[in-house]
């Protein structure tokens, strides 16, 4: 789960790691109201999760009331990179001296957690050389002020003043913030210094893992999922929309993947990512296609499942279900093995289903249908 | 790493033993629908399981299988060094350290969702046991027709001298399943784990099959996440592994910052991307097939030139 700015600046505040003053506002009203506790100019921010927000236009400077007035609406309107702001951050101007780089990420090859600090705060971290950053890596629970003072050490922050002993602070709580909400990923990315030397976190990132959210109640507030997700999570299915038309369902993340890739290669438009799991029953597949009826963008369905414990029929009898139902009325080609293929193909010879041996096959029958779709419009 | 771990002697043994192919399993969560399923599954493919552990259920038996409440217990009834985890994920870390405290060797950890500071934990201890953790999030190992630990189906596998080593599970039966329509049996498939965390890794899979010298070829399904093809790659060159491997990597038309199922897989700016894999790959001299159906063709190829 990925947190929005705003929440991440609440947990930051928590552990002790100052940001600027700021309020979240939902509509133009809110932000008016608000207005009042800040001093113009200050900076409207899109509460999207993507990164690369100041390029793409996503904060911006209000100067007075009016420009507030105009820039909110057409901020809370702005697509970033795909995504509608869910919020908008009303933040005091901050007068920016130096800016620091500071994350600590989960290293999945090492199996521990590395710090990654840079004096050149305020771009991507990717775009910077090895010479300006500092990787240190830290043990699970390993973190300690020795660790801080090297990457003080290492990136010339030195001796007994406020910087210095700023930035291992940072470094020490942000840590601490990582460990024990069970983040994949917590940055600060910038964190500028201030006249007097002190930092402030200008803006927040952090990524919890999913799977740890189980012991973090607290956390559960911070989730936000569309309703097709929603749904499919219910079911306990692994579902990512995407903007194409064709919806990709199979049994296992990999082997959908793999799908999402063929057909893009032939040059179809995946709409969606649907793994319904190990289990194959007649009701996994009636139910995922109960979520894909949901996203009106959908014209047809490509099912690739690979049996073996899997029985076929079953399949088949909930996509014939699934039509009988009127749960959805748009073709689903699919590539079924298992055990009784050949009576599952039988079966859903007079459904709008058809059954393929091969997935290419299934692909092939799909995109040609979808062609002469678009030719009879 | 610690390398005097051999996985096909914890696994099934020399040809000379006694229990070739026989070597006692248990399973831990043998009661659960998921656990007693596979549990019979494995059964019938040959499997030895000798004792399920289920805390509360000691002294009951699971089609003729006993039950014991701890692992201490059924280590010491059975001997066993090999154990199969069904439990759910909040409690796999103390399954897996109960395991791990009763000197099991070999930990095949299938579930899904088991927190990445789990994970960590689990496998530092392992290491630090001289012991495996396979998974979590894995369909387990098969050596086909001998065999298996986990929840794959028997169909896609037939014996042979090609291993597969895949982060994903079902693409692991469709490669597998591939490769024996073209007459490549295998030695063994083995999942790492759809995990940020894997507690064997591909280089450590590697390093077990490096000087075996009944393998004639390996077989790597990746997918976009994390670092684990190019680290990977960077071995196979540093170390100059010669076996003949050939790579498949799912997820090339993923999006970015999107998590597809699995919770590895998921791709920020360009680090997990498909494109730096297949790059990194190619560099190892491991091409890497564009559909499941290619690898059996290009691993034959690659078989030839030796």
């Amino acid at each position: 789960m990925r947190l929005l700015e705003y929440q991440g600046k609440e947990l930051f505040r928590q552990y002790q790691i100052p940001t600027p003053k700021s309020y979240v506002a939902y509509s133009l009203n809110d932000a008016k109201k608000l207005s009042s506790k800040l001093e113009y100019p200050f900076m409207i921010k899109s509460q999207v999760a993507v990164g690369g927000r100041g390029k793409a236009g996503a904060i911006v400077k209000c100067n007075s009331a009016e420009e507030l007035d105009i820039k909110f609406v057409e901020l809370m309107q702005k697509k970033i990179k795909g995504e509608i702001s869910q919020a908008i951050l009303l933040e005091e101007a901050v007068d920016i001296k130096k800016e620091i780089y500071i994350s600590l990420f989960l290293n999945r090859g090492k199996r521990c957690y590395s710090l990654i600090c840079s004096t050149q705060g305020g771009v991507d971290i990717e775009d910077l050389g090895d010479n300006n950053k500092v990787i240190i890596d830290v043990p699970v629970n390993g973190m300690s002020y020795h660790i801080a003072a090297e990457a003080a050490d290492k990136l010339h922050i030195v001796g007994d003043n406020i910087v210095a002993k700023s930035f291992m602070d940072f470094v020490m709580n942000l840590s601490k913030l990582v460990l024990e909400k069970e983040a994949e990923l917590g940055e600060i990315n910038p964190a500028v210094v201030l006249e007097n030397g002190s930092l402030l976190a200008l803006d927040a990132k952090l990524i919890i893992d999913d799977n740890a959210l189980f012991r973090h109640p607290e956390l559960k507030k911070y989730e936000s999922i569309s309703q097709p997700e929603a749904q499919a999570k219910k079911s306990g299915f692994s579902f990512v929309e995407l903007d194409g038309d064709i919806a990709i369902i199979g049994n296992g993340a990999g082997l959908v993947m793999s799908t999402l890739d063929m057909v893009y290669d032939k040059g179809g438009k995946p709409g969606c990512f649907l793994d319904f799991g190990g289990s194959a029953t007649s009701e996994t597949i009636y139910e995922s296609l109960k979520v894909i009826s949901k996203i009106k963008r959908i014209k047809s369905i490509l099912i690739n499942l690979f049996g073996g414990i899997v029985k076929t029929t079953l399949v088949a009898e909930g996509i014939i279900n699934a039509y009988k139902d009127n749960i959805i009325e748009i073709p689903v080609f699919a590539r079924i093995t298992g055990a009784e293929a050949e009576k599952a193909k039988e079966m859903l010879k007079n459904s709008k289903a058809k059954m393929y041996d091969s997935v290419e096959e299934s692909i092939e029958s799909l995109l040609s249908a979808s062609f002469s779709r678009i030719k009879d419009k | 790493m610690t390398r005097s771990f051999d996985l096909f002697d914890t696994l099934i043994g020399k040809e000379t033993d006694d229990d070739y192919g026989k070597k006692p399993v248990i399973v831990q969560g043998i009661t659960g629908s998921f656990g007693s399923t596979h549990t019979r599954l494995m059964k019938s493919y040959g499997t030895n399981i000798l004792a399920g552990v289920t805390p509360g259920k000691g002294g009951q038996q699971f089609d003729g299988i006993p039950i014991y409440n701890s692992m201490a217990e059924a280590v010491e009834k059975t001997g066993a060094k090999i154990s199969a985890i069904f439990v759910p994920a909040p409690f796999f870390l103390n399954a897996a350290t109960e395991a791990l405290d009763s000197d099991i060797k070999l930990v095949v950890a299938i579930p899904e969702h088991v927190p990445i500071l789990d994970s960590i934990k689990v496998t530092e201890y392992a290491i630090s046991n001289d012991a495996r953790i396979i998974g979590p999030n894995t369909p387990g190992i098969v050596v086909p027709e001998t065999m298996k630990v986990g929840i794959m189906p028997a169909q896609p596998f037939k014996s042979g001298d090609i291993v597969v080593f895949s982060r994903s599970g079902t693409l692991m039966y469709e490669l597998a399943y591939n490769l024996t329509l073209s007459n490549y049996g295998q030695k063994l498939c083995l999942g790492i784990g759809g995990d940020p965390i894997n507690g064997t890794n591909l280089i450590e899979c590697f390093e077990m099959i490096r000087e075996k010298d009944d393998i004639r070829g390996v077989v790597v399904v990746g997918e976009i996440g994390g670092d684990a093809e190019e680290r990977l790659a960077e071995y196979i060159i540093n170390t100059g592994f010669s076996k003949p491997v050939v790579g498949y990597i799912a997820g090339r038309s993923a999006p970015k910052e999107k998590r597809m199922g699995h919770a590895g897989a998921i791709v920020y700016g360009q680090y997990g991307s498909a494109e730096s894999k297949i790059t990194s790959l190619s560099k190892a001299n491991v091409p890497v097939a564009k559909t499941p159906s290619d690898v059996p063709l290009i691993l034959s190829k690659k078989i030839k030139k030796g």
